[in-house]
């Protein structure tokens, strides 16, 4: 046996995007003929990598080399080309086309005429030599999520491919599923020239299917390891992170605590018809930040889409002050709700109307801003904009600017002036500070936290444990639209919340 | 300021490259493109006698463009114009045949009721089927058109026609005393306030009310009006009211100005033509006044270019058509120019 080959190696890996640092001089080293894990939380960075070494980005620094020889690859085709593929966390299959045409379809050279007779042949005949068998001829409209995962897998790999990257490959899979796959791949890296890297968040298929493992967080490598020498404890400390915050906000106690907003066996359907949140109960007390962890895609966006009036609620009874609440305007006004949704831009702006007009939504029906509830007063727009602007420091070049110009952390401070600059009894917030630098992070969160310390009942939805461990009073994990988990970021045991958010 | 400018030159642009294809397609059929455009504008604007025309084509114009304008204003892309319009002229005819022989204050009142309610349902269908049912408003406000164009047929050709009427079947007269006069002693008749008033109040309705702005919100981004705890159906609902009502008044004023009577007039194309005057006006009620006017005045002036150049009557339509395409394909360059971006950069 000679020194085992490296597959792919990744060194000193950097990319910024604008002033946010995605990346931070990452190696990754994949051995030949192993399984390796690229494992992390959202927002750490997996997606990011995996793109610069296919070429869909550029890094700002640092080389990729392929087969030990160093490649600059510049564009997703050249690295189809040299022996690369990717499966995507979304499928990309034609849904009304058939196996076949879809197999056929994503060769790089096709004929002008296509021979299906003397493909089908080809195909069948290879086949054969796949992890698994799907019906040619079947419709992608007619297959389970499953089969076309398998699918996907089998388009890279009659591409002739040497080192195939999974992205998050079993988030649409059931978990039967999802190690039947695995189990295959895994067999794969051992029978034939083939390397695997796979991103996941999910301890289990870690533990169960990789040789090797490398953690990211934030941008950062964390550490490498075999999988035979790490325990999944180690794994999770390694991927969430001990650090807590150096410099608390200021809280104050606050005189009563009464029950504000109460969620009681809330029941939602995600956009497909499928069950997102399962019988969720909840309560926030006044002058208290309620903090929801987990991974993406698990009822987060559907819950907070019913509290701000955006998804029909399937069953269940939301009241705040113990009185019924339904997103409407004259309730969310009655009941001084607000709401600072995910991406502020799609979800809570209009990107081609004024900041000043983006500010005023919840206040333009009622003077001093309209005469008698019906005519726009256009000067008190303006001049209420001017001095929240001011007071939130905004940065545009005036009132009039389109809100869709403003960089992603003024977009934010504009809804957050527009959502706090009045007295709020209930605040849910979601993924405040997502993507945004370090002193807009830091400026949203006090501004979080003065209206809990005002009285305010918050509930804060992140994707970020570090960020539910600084501003919540305590926090709850969710975890397939469950609430699964409870405790207080002093007294919490990240091991354990770890192992919740993956589903452990 | 920036935008303004913006929002002036893409049309302005467009314009010319449409007079500049106008010409190529005159010159292959012979004639001096020079000429042509000298007269279309004697044809249009030249003189009293052509000004009076062009006013008299811009009345309905202004009207049935509202219809797209409004919707547009929401978010929705409705070309239901031509369906509207017969339909509030149909049910304004049925009307005033039915109460001919009341005071004409009465019947005309009576009339302007049933053409605004009947347009303004018909588009209000599509708001429905699009708010409840996910159905492609363009599609349907399309279809409609032509639901409406057979029914006008049947009724005119059938149960309402009058024997009197040989060579084009037309339904039984509303009455000359129930007929819209003309303005002073032009030939202008009164559809040309109605249009005026009716676009400075939905200027003043979608540009300095509560009501407008919730409009601009919900159809800027749904997402954000829910947000706001926005009525998003009844503003929808009612803003393709309001679109459907004026395409509704732009076919009771042809049957109680022009016509007095129903017949297929009704569907001469100024409802096709509003679309394109609302797309040009950027759907802005205010801007729909003067392009409506320029449209109006490309229409006159077909009579002239037929009698003068040999052209045929459809010239004046090809005009049109061209300025549609091009309209539609300039609204890909708002934003893009580099010009108007400069500025906006700095932030």
């Amino acid at each position: 046996m000679t020194q085992p080959k490296l597959a792919l190696e990744a060194i000193n890996i950097s990319k910024h995007f604008a002033d946010f640092c995605a990346l931070n001089k990452v190696n990754l080293k994949l051995r030949h003929k192993s399984f390796h894990a690229l494992l992390g939380e959202n927002g750490a960075g997996k997606s990011t990598l995996v793109k610069c070494i296919m070429g869909y980005y550029h890094p700002d620094e640092g080389e990729i080399l392929f087969d030990e020889k160093q490649r600059s690859i510049t564009n997703p085709h050249h690295a189809h080309v040299l022996g690369l593929g990717m499966v995507y966390q979304h499928f990309t299959l034609i849904p009304n086309m058939t196996v076949a045409e879809n197999l056929v379809l994503a060769r790089p050279q096709l004929p002008a005429v296509i021979n299906w007779r003397e493909e089908l042949g080809v195909l069948q005949s290879k086949m054969a030599g796949m992890p698994f068998q799907v019906d040619l001829n079947a419709s992608i409209n007619s297959l389970s999520a499953g089969e076309k995962q398998k699918v996907e897998i089998i388009k890279q790999l009659l591409l002739d491919i040497k080192v195939l990257i999974l992205d998050e490959p079993t988030s649409v899979l059931t978990p039967n599923e999802a190690d039947e796959v695995l189990t295959k791949i895994k067999n794969m890296t051992q029978s034939q020239d083939l390397s695997v890297i796979i991103i996941t968040h999910k301890f289990r298929e870690v533990m169960n299917f990789a040789d090797d493992v490398t953690v990211l967080r934030k941008g950062q490598l964390v550490g490498t390891a075999k999988v035979d020498n790490v325990s999944a404890e180690q794994l999770a400390n390694m991927m969430i992170g001990q650090e807590m915050n150096t410099q608390p906000l200021e809280r104050t106690k606050s005189a009563d605590t009464t029950t504000v907003l109460d969620i009681e066996t809330l029941n939602v359907d995600d956009d497909t018809g499928l069950p997102a949140v399962n019988d969720l109960s909840l309560q926030v007390q006044s002058g208290e930040i309620v903090g929801i962890a987990g991974v993406s895609g698990n009822g987060q966006k559907e819950l907070v889409q019913v509290l701000a009036g955006q998804r029909r609620l399937i069953s269940g009874v939301i009241k705040v002050h113990d009185e019924p609440y339904y997103a409407k305007r004259q309730q969310m006004r009655a009941h001084k709700f607000h709401c600072l949704p995910e991406e502020p831009l799609r979800n809570a702006c209009v990107p081609n109307m004024s900041v000043a007009d983006n500010l005023a939504f919840r206040r333009f029906d009622r003077p001093p801003l309209a005469y008698k509830n019906w005519i726009l007063n256009r000067g008190a727009i303006t001049s209420a904009a001017r001095e929240l602007i001011s007071r939130f420091s905004i940065r545009t070049w005036g009132p009039e600017n389109p809100v869709g110009n403003l960089s992603g952390g003024n977009i934010q401070r504009t809804v957050l002036a527009r959502e706090l600059s009045e007295e709020v009894n209930v605040l849910v917030v979601v993924n405040p500070c997502f993507g945004l630098d370090f002193n807009a992070v830091a400026d949203i969160r006090e501004q979080i936290m003065q209206a809990r310390n005002r009285g305010t009942a918050v509930l804060l939805v992140s994707e970020d444990l570090d960020e539910i461990l600084e501003l919540s009073d305590r926090f709850l994990v969710i975890s397939e639209g469950k609430l699964v988990y409870e405790t207080t970021p002093q007294r919490a045991d990240l091991t354990k919340v770890g192992q919740h958010m993956a589903g452990h | 300021m920036i935008r303004i400018f913006e929002s002036l030159f893409v049309p302005i642009a467009a314009l010319l490259i449409s007079l500049l294809l106008f010409a190529v397609f005159v010159s292959i059929a012979g004639v001096n493109p020079l000429e042509v455009f000298y007269s279309i504008y004697r044809g249009a604007f030249g003189s009293w006698f052509s000004w009076q025309n062009t006013l008299v084509r811009a009345a309905p114009l202004m009207l049935t463009a509202l219809c797209t304008a409004l919707a547009a204003r929401i978010g929705l892309i409705v070309i239901g114009n031509e369906g509207a319009m017969v339909v509030g002229g149909l049910c304004a005819a049925l009307v005033g045949i039915v109460l001919n022989g009341l005071a004409p204050f009465f019947v005309i009142t009576s009339m302007v009721v049933a053409g605004i309610i009947s347009g303004g349902l018909w588009i209000g269908i599509v708001g429905a089927l699009k708010y409840y049912r996910g159905v492609n408003e363009t599609i349907s406000s399309l279809l409609l058109n032509y639901i409406a164009i057979a029914v006008l047929n049947f009724l005119v050709v059938g149960p309402l026609r009058d024997p009197a009427t040989l060579n084009k079947p037309s339904s039984y007269p509303i009455g000359e005393a129930n007929m819209l006069g003309m303005i002073g002693d032009s030939s202008i008749h009164w559809g040309l306030i109605f249009g005026l008033m009716t676009c400075l109040l939905m200027w003043f309705l979608m540009k300095r009310t509560v009501f407008g702005f919730s409009v601009d919100i919900t159809g800027g981004n749904v997402r954000a009006a829910q947000i706001s705890g926005l009525p998003v159906g009844r503003l929808i609902l009612t803003t393709c009211f309001l679109g459907g009502a004026a395409a509704g008044l732009a076919g009771m004023l042809e049957i109680a100005a022009v016509q007095g009577r129903a017949n297929t007039s009704l569907n001469a194309g100024y409802g096709y033509a509003g679309i394109l005057v609302a797309f040009l006006a950027r759907h802005n009620p205010l801007a729909i006044i003067p392009v409506a006017i320029l449209l109006g005045g490309i229409r006159a002036s077909s009579g002239l270019l037929q009698r003068s150049h040999e052209l045929p009557d459809a010239t004046a339509l090809v005009l049109q058509g061209i300025i549609f395409v091009v309209i539609l394909a300039s609204e890909a360059f708002y934003g893009r120019i580099k010009w108007f971006k400069t500025k906006e950069a700095t932030t």
